[in-house]
């Protein structure tokens, strides 16, 4: 008995939790800000790639990909990471709200570009030759 | 006061070994004559640029770790700015960043050896919140 009620409170609880965020992105998008949303993970990112209509969808958690691997140096030499953090189409660095990274390391990592864009490594714009 | 920087400079890809090699031994003595040291030499290779630099598409990417003063930096600078070969360099200041790096592991060293009992409280609290509500 005690444990059925337990049970059930959890889960209502989280069903509660899931709904209420779905409820929040979707007045979000009709507002105009439709770049928010989609289950963007530390994915590699063009821009514009979460746009899943009014369809039920699972939003993962983003998350860090510097804090969760310990990335702890942010290196302008190693291209590939950097070049994860960079839209595809344009060579612009993809914002924190789309990757999820923390403002610390996006500092970091936006310099790190820049230098790296300097060096070219990375490209000022459009694709890497 | 003498300071760690990372030099990186790319040459044209047209550029033989020796002369590559003789470009990186006069920086040498430029950096030695003026009390500073070379920790490392890395000829990173050929690599696509990323955008045409003097017309270039590729070029042999060098890296240089040094030890030096700010003129020194200058005077390097100065040189690669002259020496035809070299398209592009840049010149980075790490020994800032290896500093923190180093506290950082030392801190996440410090934790290490203090985790065991942490995951125990987290079990109770999980039990005990659904009651009461």
């Amino acid at each position: 008995m005690a444990e059925e009620t337990r049970s059930v409170s959890a889960e209502g609880s989280t069903g509660g939790g899931e709904r209420s965020s779905g409820e929040r992105s979707s007045t979000e998008r009709s507002g105009g800000g439709g770049d928010r949303g989609g289950s963007r993970g530390p994915r590699p990112g063009g821009p514009g790639g979460g746009r899943e209509g009014g369809r039920k969808y699972f939003r993962r958690k983003k998350v860090c990909k510097f804090c969760v691997e310990k990335i702890d140096a942010i290196d302008y030499k190693d291209y590939r990471l950097l070049g994860q953090f960079v839209s595809l189409e344009s060579g612009k660095i993809v914002p924190r709200r789309l990757t999820g990274v923390c403002t610390p390391h996006q500092r970091r990592l936006s310099t790190a570009i820049k230098l790296a864009r300097n060096i070219a490594l990375l490209p000022f714009s459009g694709r890497a030759s | 006061m003498n300071r760690t920087y990372e030099l990186m400079f790319i040459v044209r890809p047209d550029m033989p070994e020796e002369e590559q090699q003789k470009l990186i031994s006069t920086l040498d003595s430029v950096v030695t004559s003026s009390g500073g040291s070379i920790h490392k030499v890395d000829v990173m290779g050929k690599r696509r640029l990323a955008y045409v630099v003097r017309k270039f598409h590729d070029g042999v990417y060098v890296l240089l770790t040094i030890e030096g003063n700010g003129g020194l930096v200058h005077e390097l600078e100065r040189r690669l700015r002259v020496t035809e070969q070299v398209i592009k360099f840049i010149t980075v200041r790490i020994d800032e960043a290896q500093k923190r790096l180093d506290k950082i592991k030392k801190l996440r060293e410090a934790k290490r050896k203090a985790v065991p009992a942490a995951p125990v409280p987290a079990e109770a609290g999980g039990e005990t919140a659904p009651v009461t509500a």
